[in-house]
């Protein structure tokens, strides 16, 4: 196995562990952290293949990178942000008892 | 050039319609008013019609021009073929007949005024005899068959109308039914006779200066003309035109309706079935004389070999109703229907005359007929007045005594009909008649059968006054006098006859002067009237005249005489004792009793027929057109049910059901929305597993 | 060389994973919070092996340093009472993770099958900051002024969100 395989592979195992908190838990906040590791699993993904990729000069993965931090960082602050509102209305951090808009 | 009289000769029926027409709309309690329109406006129209009679008199001359007004009616297609013009003549017969309807007529409108006074219906009355007196002035003045033609429907309507006037009673809205349509079998072939003539001359205007249908081009084009069986035109359409004046005339075998026509009021039997509408059958066949007695070779004339066929059959006619309409008045008993059969036949003696001896024979028996006939109604419905509504003359008697006026009249009038000699109008125009008839080429029975009659006449005559007027008074039996309370039998005006009023006696009077009067006009010594009239047969005193005198002086004699010995000497002393006449062999006198039995045969055959043509109509109607209609009908209700269906199962429930569906498969859909977040996630992360699969698969490695 | 970056790559590897599955599967919120730091912290540990400096340094800075906290802020705000939740997992968890344990095979099964399997590693590359800064400034000096757009409108609308309403019955 490559190293880029090996990279990859991690990354998609750390994607799936956070894609199954996020799907099966409970509590909004572990949702998020879920949400936060997907992101981090596809920097690692990003920053594998531009350590593997076929023009490091460019830089263009670690760009990418970096905003993307940037990006979940904001994304992060707003989402904790609304669960907190959400929890001072609903008094409750259960995504299962926020179906208000059921059909 | 045309006088004023001439061109204005529609004002003589034209007052009577107007006064029809503005009593129409009065109200019943308005009798006065009517009254004195009805009489006003007949009077009005006498004088004119006198103005007209003189006029016509000063034109009169053998050789005179009928004098005539013609004008465009009708504009019916192009061209002057396309014109229908009417128009009316003043001729001698005109005038004379102008004369007797509006004289007769206001003697019997004043009559009215007396005999219908306790009648609730006067105005409508009055009104219907208007309306009658200007159809029957109608028919005398026109000029055009069409008009006639007009004229004399009318004149069945009002013939109608007054015999049904007290149509409470079934049997007299029987009888105006009856009469009705009686005559409207007769005026069915008098229609096609019409038509006939207009196809063969191409007008109905009678005098139109030389184009005119009684004048020469056209009747020696119709005489020249041959039809079936040999027969000339001219005489085919004259046995057309003849068959509607037996309708009208009650003449053998359409008479049924005249006796029957007794049920309405008598003035109305005076005026109509005496006088003046049974006579316009007479009248008709005198104005258009000429198309009867047209024959070949040449053209109308005295000296005629031969005499018409047309002529013959109405010569025919009037002598087998002459004789039989007099047999069966000897066996009658209400006082009315004896004066109606009497009618026919003397109805009958007028056709004889028109056959044999031509126009002024025949009109002067008219003339005195109308007025002695007229006399002789009103003197009855007197005496009917005064019996309190008795008409059964086995119920009466003595009433010379009781009606002396009435009884003067009545004697007067029934001398006339008879033929008392030298005297009475009646005689010498009867005697013109017998006269004629005897000199006829064709055949001696008419005159037979006229002499028979005459004396029939007078023996059916003399028994009526017997029973009538003298004996004594059989009217106690009656069931209305016998429920009436001792007080009111104690007053003698209840039960016992009494005279009538003065308003209905003048009349009677001054026709009884008339009818003596009217004897001087007519004699073979001064036989003004027929020269009057343009007869041909004005030769004085000859041998023959003298004979016939003798005859009929002898046959009255003959008749008065049974007449007096059977009724005059054995008086009758019930009401319910059986007639003399009864013992006569073969049952003859039930036989006559009974009409001959002619309603019931008619009632057998043609109304049996006619109610079975109806009722198969109706079923017809019924069943089969109303089948069809039915059948339409439920089609179409089929079509709406269906129509309905279908829009009640398939399209509403369609849409029903598929909006149903769809709130359906939309609630089903809407369970996706589970409103739970992580659902949503699961369901993005399964899509993902699928597209990358997918781009695998399909993109390729 | 190579064994040694295999040792430590297995080591990153297992700590990366150890604390991920710690975070997702621990009943208390804080617990799962500090896991997922060192989950952020081995991240980072593997930037560094790969030669991405900044990028690692960065993942320190940012996610342990801040987001981590921020988490830990949050739990603490939305505590109700200590009360115990009454489930960890949601009523069809199974559906969850089938989804997962799908997803990681699909990738993993195109990882294998990809030219990344057979790709050998290509000699020393790296990035030195002045380099980033210069196609910070030049290359994605855009992006950059987005993100700042965008950070600036978080801010802003994290505080709106997050503040305290105004109560009637205060």
């Amino acid at each position: 196995m490559t190293p880029l395989a090996g990279y990859l592979l991690l990354s998609a195992m750390l994607f799936a562990i956070g894609l199954a908190g996020a799907l099966t838990r409970r509590n909004a906040i572990i949702v998020l952290i879920g949400i936060e590791l997907m992101l981090n699993a596809a920097n690692l993904n990003f920053i594998a293949f531009w350590r593997f990729g076929p023009n490091p000069e460019a830089l263009t993965g670690m760009m990418f990178v970096i905003f993307a931090i940037a990006v979940a960082a904001a994304e992060a602050a707003v989402g904790l942000a609304l669960i907190i509102a959400i929890y001072r209305h609903y008094k409750t951090t259960a995504v299962d008892e926020v179906n208000h808009l059921k059909g | 050039m045309e006088s004023w009289i001439v061109k204005n000769l529609w004002l003589i029926p034209a007052l009577p319609l107007l006064a029809a027409g503005l009593s129409a709309l009065l109200p019943r309690p308005f009798r006065k008013a009517s009254a004195t329109l009805a009489i006003g406006s007949m009077s009005g129209a006498f004088l004119l019609s006198v103005v007209a009679f003189v006029h016509a008199l000063k034109n009169s001359g053998p050789d005179s021009a009928k004098e005539f007004f013609n004008f465009a009616w009708l504009q019916f297609a192009s061209g002057d073929v396309g014109v229908l013009k009417l128009g009316w003549v003043l001729d001698p017969l005109t005038a004379v007949m102008l004369v007797m309807v509006t004289f007769v007529g206001t003697l019997i409108f004043i009559y009215s005024v007396g005999y219908m006074a306790h009648d609730e219906n006067f105005t409508r009355f009055f009104t219907f005899l208007s309306l009658f007196a200007a159809a029957m002035l109608g028919i005398v003045i026109a000029n055009n068959l069409l008009l006639l033609f007009m004229s004399w429907e009318l004149v069945g309507l009002a013939s109608y109308l007054l015999i049904g006037f007290w149509y409470h009673k079934p049997s007299a809205a029987a009888a105006a039914k009856k009469a009705f349509i009686t005559t409207r079998i007769g005026d069915v072939f008098f229609l096609l006779g019409i038509v006939w003539l207009y196809h063969e001359t191409g007008t109905l205007l009678f005098y139109d200066n030389g184009n005119g249908c009684l004048e020469q081009t056209a009747l020696s084009k119709m005489v020249t003309h041959a039809t079936v069986g040999g027969l000339a035109v001219s005489a085919a359409i004259g046995i057309l035109i003849f068959i509607g004046a037996i309708g009208k005339s009650g003449q053998f075998p359409l008479h049924v309706w005249l006796p029957d026509a007794m049920e309405g009021p008598t003035p109305v039997s005076a005026l109509i079935h005496a006088a003046t509408m049974v006579a316009a059958g007479v009248f008709l066949v005198a104005r258009t004389y000429p198309l009867f007695e047209v024959t070949l070779p040449g053209l109308a004339g005295d000296s005629a070999a031969t005499v018409s066929t047309a002529l013959q059959v109405v010569t025919w006619i009037g002598a087998i109703t002459a004789f039989f309409a007099a047999t069966i008045a000897v066996a009658q008993n209400d006082i009315k229907r004896i004066l109606a059969y009497s009618t026919c036949s003397q109805l009958g003696y007028m056709m004889i005359g028109l056959g044999t001896g031509g126009v002024a024979v025949g009109m002067f028996h008219l003339i005195t007929h109308a007025f002695f006939k007229a006399l002789l109604f009103m003197g009855a419905g007197s005496v009917i007045h005064g019996c309190h509504d008795e008409q059964d003359i086995r119920k009466m008697g003595g009433i010379r005594n009781y009606m002396p006026a009435t009884f003067l009249t009545y004697a007067v009038g029934m001398m006339a009909l008879s033929g008392f000699p030298l005297f009475f109008s009646g005689f010498w125009s009867k005697d013109a008649i017998l006269h004629a008839a005897h000199s006829w080429s064709v055949s001696h029975i008419p005159f037979y059968l006229g002499v028979a009659g005459a004396f029939l006449t007078a023996f059916y005559m003399t028994r009526q006054m017997a029973l009538v007027f003298w004996g004594k008074y059989r009217g106690h039996e009656r069931p209305a006098v016998a429920t009436k309370t001792p007080q009111l039998l104690a007053l003698k005006e209840e039960i016992e006859p009494h005279e009538s009023p003065r308003v209905m006696t003048v009349p009677l009077i001054l026709l009884a002067i008339c009818t003596v009067g009217l004897s001087l006009i007519g004699t073979p010594a001064w036989p003004w009237f027929q020269d009057f009239l343009g007869s041909h047969h004005s030769e004085g005193f000859t041998k023959d005249t003298v004979q016939i005198i003798m005859i009929s002086g002898l046959v009255f004699l003959l008749g008065v005489g049974l007449g007096v010995g059977f009724y005059g000497y054995v008086k009758r002393k019930t009401a319910s004792e059986p007639d003399p006449l009864e013992r006569l062999p073969l049952g003859m006198h039930t036989w006559f009793a009974k009409k001959y039995g002619i309603d019931e045969l008619y009632e057998l055959t043609v109304i049996r027929f006619n109610a079975w043509a109806a009722r198969a109509c109706a079923f017809l109607d019924e069943w089969v057109w109303g089948g069809v209609v039915a059948i339409v009908s439920y089609v179409t209700l089929a079509f709406a049910w269906l129509n309905r269906a279908i829009d009640e199962f398939v399209i509403n429930l369609g849409f029903d059901r598929g909006c149903e569906r769809v709130s359906r498969g939309g609630s089903l859909l809407s369970r996706l929305q589970e409103g739970r977040v992580q659902v949503y996630l699961r369901v993005l992360g399964g899509a993902l597993v699928v597209l990358v699969l997918f781009l695998i698969w399909g993109g390729g490695k | 060389m190579l064994n040694q970056m295999t040792l430590s790559f297995a080591i990153i590897a297992i700590l990366i994973i150890a604390g991920a599955t710690a975070a997702m599967t621990f009943r208390n919120l804080v617990h799962c919070a500090l896991a997922v730091a060192v989950a952020f912290a081995g991240l980072a540990f593997a930037y560094l092996q790969l030669n991405a400096q900044f990028v690692g340094l960065a993942q320190i800075l940012v996610y342990v340093g801040a987001v981590a906290i921020l988490i830990v802020f949050a739990v603490l705000l939305t505590r109700g009472g200590e009360a115990a939740e009454k489930k960890v997992f949601s009523a069809s968890w199974i559906w969850g993770g089938a989804i997962a344990v799908a997803v990681f095979g699909v990738l993993a099964w195109a990882i294998q099958h990809s030219f990344a399997s057979q790709r050998e590693p290509l000699p020393e590359a790296g990035a030195s900051v002045k380099q980033i800064g210069t196609a910070l400034m030049t290359k994605y000096v855009l992006p950059l002024e987005v993100i700042g757009l965008l950070l600036t409108a978080a801010l802003i609308g994290a505080v709106i969100i997050a503040m305290r309403e105004e109560d009637k019955s205060k």
